[in-house]
């Protein structure tokens, strides 16, 4: 269980992180939110052999990581946590698929090979992306953008509630395993059974503390409505951000850099 | 007339699975009055206290505050008149900020921008509270949890509050602040506890359920004072009202 703690305290210091003074800090969620989502929507419209074209846009990640001041460790050791799951994913396509599309001398490089390597980069970058974007702006400012960019307010709720309770429900489990682990014995003889009910009863017991917490709503006049009482700015240096790095996205869709770089330095050889 | 007047006629509740919490509960409760709620676990207090503001409607018997009786029409209103402070802060504090926390009641009462501000400000800076105010709820400690819940509530202006085991799993120290500052409030007062020393300073009447009824209802030194009553219920005379546990010496009568 001490993973899920320590996950859990990994959660806490990316929302500290978010409390954190510098120009990227102050601009207003809805300017990060924009950029984010068009760096994605960018990074994950190419065709699954496409590489090259992608390393030019690890210059999002690196420029704002430095403008903030976030520790950039600790952002990779949170992207690597989700490393497992990447590669489930790609980790078929070099068997499936074994067209040979690139030479190089000797070696046949597949393009099973290329798309789990492209893959892994988009991953990096799109998840990266994500984490950044929470460590400069908090998860509630992020939901309260999104929200005020139109996303419906029972979505903006269920992900707030989902936050706030995520740090209750990882410390209920926490007990719970903690004292199945205390009296198993260090035999896994049980295992499978007694967490299959452990995690039922964690269900039963949100479930418990969701009508709890209604009622604790209810009896502060809630009528189905949220109520921000937030108010920020959005004005030059917002709009001078969505511009910059909107245009710059789009030009590396566009343009595959790297292949113009290569071009450039091979010229400049002959 | 008084609006802050609580009546419980004949109440019942049985729960949908045949438990029968409350048998039949009849109290009156008058204005500025502070009144503990006694009794061994399962014996009703908080069945009882959730129908101080409707959260469950009754099987039986009728609920009236301020002469107003209580149902689906007079909820909103009488939601307001009640402020009622949870047994577990986790419950009450759902919002992503002290701030927005303490802001929900008054936000969804209508107030302006301005009036919330102000209010939130205001009851933060009474419980001692006002540095927290741009925290997260799960960065407090158990004992900043319990005055910021406290706060939800008074945001909202109740008439009487009403509180579940409010000195519940918090420190010696938290739990004297929280004392000093219950006893400063001039609203009418409900509270269970098992904490019966706290209920020993800051009530003026005591009510013992047993089983889902009424057993006894007195001051706090006729009701503490009679041991076999006590005994009865499952309880004990309040630590300060028992003889030195070291030495034996006896209590010296106030």
């Amino acid at each position: 269980m001490a993973s899920i703690h320590n996950a859990v305290l990994d959660l806490k210091k990316l929302d500290l992180l978010a409390n954190g003074n510098s120009t990227i800090h102050r601009l207003d969620a809805r300017a990060k939110v924009l950029v984010t989502l068009v760096f994605t929507l960018c990074v994950v419209s190419y065709n699954r052999y496409e590489l090259t074209a992608l390393f030019p846009f690890f210059i999002f990640p690196i420029v704002i990581i430095s403008l903030a001041g976030l520790p950039p460790l600790f952002i990779l050791k949170k992207i690597a946590l989700l490393c497992p799951f990447v590669l489930a994913v790609g980790i078929f396509n070099p068997v499936f698929d074994r067209t040979i599309l690139l030479q190089l001398g000797p070696l046949g490089i597949s393009g099973g090979w290329i798309s789990f390597a492209s893959i892994l980069a988009r991953s990096a970058l799109t998840v990266g992306a994500a984490f950044i974007l929470v460590g400069v702006t908090g998860f509630t400012a992020v939901c309260q953008a999104l929200e005020r960019l139109g996303m419906p307010q029972v979505f903006a709720v269920q992900l707030l509630f989902l936050y706030r309770y995520i740090f209750v429900l990882t410390e209920e489990s926490g007990r719970a395993s903690r004292a199945r682990e205390l009296r198993s014995c260090g035999k896994k003889g049980l295992e499978m059974s007694s967490f299959a009910s452990m995690t039922g009863h964690l269900l039963l017991r949100t479930w418990q503390r969701a009508e709890r917490i209604h009622m604790a709503m209810l009896a502060r006049g809630f009528t189905g409505e949220f109520h921000a009482s937030r108010t920020s700015c959005f004005g030059a240096p917002e709009i001078r951000f969505i511009l910059i790095w909107t245009a710059l996205f789009i030009f590396l869709r566009f343009q595959n850099v790297s292949l113009l770089l290569g071009s450039c330095i091979t010229r400049l050889i002959q | 007339m008084s609006h802050h007047i609580v009546e419980v006629r004949n109440l019942r509740h049985v729960y949908s699975d045949g438990t029968v919490a409350i048998k039949d509960v009849s109290f009156i409760i008058t204005h500025g009055e502070s009144v503990g709620i006694i009794g061994a676990n399962g014996a009703g207090k908080s069945t009882l206290l959730q129908h101080l503001n409707g959260s469950l409607e009754p099987t039986g018997g009728s609920i009236h505050i301020g002469h107003t009786p209580l149902s689906k029409g007079t909820l909103p209103d009488i939601r307001r008149t009640v402020g009622m402070v949870f047994q577990d802060p986790d419950d009450q504090l759902f919002m992503p900020t002290v701030f927005d926390d303490v802001a929900f009641g008054p936000l969804n009462l209508g107030f302006t921008p301005s009036d919330v501000e102000q209010r939130v400000t205001e009851v933060l800076e009474l419980v001692g509270a006002g540095h927290l105010r741009d925290k997260p709820p799960y960065h407090l400690s158990g004992g900043e949890k319990r005055r910021v819940a406290i706060a939800t509530v008074l945001s909202m202006s109740p008439d009487i509050l009403v509180m579940d085991e409010p000195t519940n799993g918090i420190d010696p120290f938290a739990r004297r602040q929280l004392i000093k500052l219950m006893k400063d409030f001039k609203h009418t007062r409900i509270v269970t506890s098992h904490d019966l020393d706290m209920v020993l300073e800051l009530c003026g009447r005591v009510i013992v359920l047993h089983e889902g009824e009424v057993w006894a209802d007195g001051t706090p030194l006729e009701i503490f004072g009679n041991s076999e009553l006590l005994a009865q219920c499952r309880l004990e005379k309040p630590l300060s009202m028992q003889d030195c546990p070291i030495c034996g010496a006896k209590r010296i009568p106030a």
